[in-house]
């Protein structure tokens, strides 16, 4: 071992952390709303490339970058309102499974909407963000990876501010802890609904720039909400803390795995190792690293 | 004392679970403002039911009043959402006391208020009043909810509800596994806020002999329907009470019971 290449580990390791902070965003957002409602939403990978799609589609057409934005967010809140209202409010008191499977079903109506509307092109999204290698004491970091973390942590922090320092904050942790007695003190539930769909909607949207701008904004991009699964299971399915650091944990492994022992499966482990993790953690400790309920609600 | 202005009337209720399960076969009783009405009944006999129906929270636990209406206020309290209720001061203590747990003492007494919309200001005086009635909660109010005692967990359970300002505070089981040291504390606390702010209290209760003190009036329960009402005073000086609605006394053995005799909790 005295030849291990540290530098080499250590920038592995940087670039699976980093992309792990990607793999965080997209999972909280299922948090927010697992929390809340006890509904895996399926739907949340559709959600994302609904909005980075109308993104793309605004900013070709001209419409500033801010605006475009704002354009976005404002439709993805109404989306998710719109969701929680028709699809999920009917079906409250109906078993989690058939929960799902409605979230499952709608995240094809959300794809098939975005093909409609958008087309079925790959866009291309530019953030103005070079991808290129940055030198930390020889230690090669990619600079958009940098740059997504950063936003993707200070998303995390804004959320966070959000929940433990408003009333409508309050108001979320509480419907989070026991439904039925915010119900009982008065609590506007689909006032809480409504807020916590709208922050889902904008995580997608901020998730959905980034991995957009990574990988290209296209269908493939609704099949990111299967990198976040083993995320959940990993932090637990009701912690957005959980998330964070599932989302690290599986961002790392996964990249080490690849470069060390991938070679000894004929390489491309990337896409299933995170799933083995997982797995094996969720024979360990089914309600996650942080979770509260049990897994098997899902 | 002289009640007379009715608050709240249930007007024989009837109600189903899962259209299926009928756990209320008609039941009537009013409270009047300013009065403390126990509900009395063993286990099952539909207190916790009538109390839903009575704060519109059935619906969320797939239950229906399919007969009889209940009116607060004059309001027909089965076409207003319970946060309405809640404003309009109508708030419940639920059964076995539902506190936030991962929040602490402090902010579950928040959400209380949360409803009001009032300042700042109007829910820190809040919180100094509910301090001033339960000073156990401001010694523990930085620490997590799921951590405090049973007692401290029902005080702030209360206390929460106090924060809405209601007129009338429903309460279910408020005695539920708790020391009676702590009991007779609680009790004493709610007969306070009766005599000296004019709040209207019902209070459901398996705890007949606590209740029947503190109560102004009752209402016994049994099977899903009100048996018999009184003032609590006469109530509490009848044995047959005890013996033959409340279970808290085996009944004597009459020709037509089954083998099993009815079990004494
Ligand atoms: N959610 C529910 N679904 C179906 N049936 C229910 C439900 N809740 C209560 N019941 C039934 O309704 C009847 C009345 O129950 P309720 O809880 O109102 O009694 P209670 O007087 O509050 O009893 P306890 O003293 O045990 O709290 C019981 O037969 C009970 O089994
Ligand atoms: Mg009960």
């Amino acid at each position: 071992m005295s030849d291990f290449d540290w530098l080499f580990f250590i920038e592995v390791l940087v670039g699976g952390l980093l992309s792990g902070v990607m793999y965080s965003l997209v999972a909280i957002g299922f948090v927010l709303i697992y929390k809340t409602s006890g509904v895996l939403n399926f739907a949340q990978g559709a959600m994302l490339l609904f909005a980075a799609l109308t993104f793309v589609s605004l900013t070709e057409r001209g419409v500033p970058f801010a605006l475009a934005f704002a354009i976005t967010f404002a439709i993805m809140v109404v989306i998710g309102i719109a969701i929680e209202r028709t699809v999920l409010r009917p079906l409250t008191n109906k078993p989690p499974i058939t929960l799902f499977m409605a979230t499952l079903g709608l995240s094809y109506v959300i794809e098939g909407a975005a093909q409609l509307i958008w087309g079925t092109q790959v866009h291309g999204l530019d953030l103005g963000i070079e991808d290129l290698p940055f030198d930390v004491g020889g230690v090669f970091i990619s600079q958009f990876d940098i740059f997504a973390a950063v936003v993707a942590a200070g998303m995390v922090a804004a959320l966070s501010a959000f929940f433990r320092y408003t009333r409508i904050g309050l108001g979320f942790r509480a419907v989070a802890d026991d439904q039925f007695a915010a119900l009982a003190i008065g609590l506007r539930l689909p006032w809480i609904w409504a807020t916590v769909w709208a922050a889902a909607g904008l995580v997608a949207l901020v998730a959905g720039l980034l991995w957009g701008a990574r990988v290209g904004v296209q269908f493939s991009l609704s099949l990111i909400v299967l990198k976040a699964l083993p995320v959940l299971v990993l932090g637990g399915f009701d912690s957005i803390l959980g998330a964070i650091v599932g989302g690290l944990l599986i961002g790392a492994t996964e990249k080490l795995a690849e470069v060390y022992i991938g070679e000894y499966f004929g390489g491309g482990i990337e896409g299933w190792f995170a799933y083995v993790v997982a797995l094996a953690f969720l024979l360990v400790r089914p309600s996650g690293l942080f979770g509260q309920k049990l897994v098997e609600r899902v | 004392m002289g009640h007379n202005e009715v608050l709240l009337s249930v007007n024989g209720v009837k109600a189903t679970y899962n259209h299926a399960i009928t756990a209320l076969h008609g039941v009537t009783f009013t409270v009047a403002r300013g009065e403390i009405v126990a509900l009395l009944g063993a286990n099952g006999a539909g207190k916790t039911t009538t109390l839903k129906a009575v704060s519109n929270l059935l619906p969320a636990e797939r239950g229906l009043v399919t007969e009889g209406n209940i009116l607060f206020q004059g309001l027909d309290v089965a076409t207003a959402k319970p946060a309405d209720l809640v404003r309009s001061g109508l708030v419940q203590v639920l059964e076995g006391r539902h506190c936030f747990r991962s929040l602490t003492v402090e902010e579950n007494l928040v959400t209380g208020g949360l409803g009001r919309s009032g300042g700042r200001a109007e829910i820190a005086a809040a919180l100094e009043k509910v301090y001033a009635h339960f000073p156990r909660l401001k010694e523990k109010r930085h620490a997590l909810s799921g951590l405090t005692s049973g007692g401290e967990q029902q005080m702030t359970a209360i206390g929460r509800a106090l924060m809405s300002r209601p007129r009338l505070l429903v309460l279910d089981e408020p005695s539920m596994g708790l020391a009676p040291i702590v009991v007779q504390d609680i009790f004493r606390t709610l007969r306070r806020l009766n005599r000296e702010e004019g709040l209207s209290i019902l209070v459901a209760e398996q705890n007949s002999t606590v209740a029947l003190k503190y109560a102004d009036r009752a209402t016994i329960l049994e099977n899903g329907a009100a048996v018999l009402s009184g003032d609590a005073a006469e109530l509490r000086n009848r044995d047959d009470v005890k013996a033959f609605y409340l279970g808290q006394s085996p009944r004597p053995a009459a020709p037509n019971t089954p083998i099993l005799p009815a079990i004494a909790v």
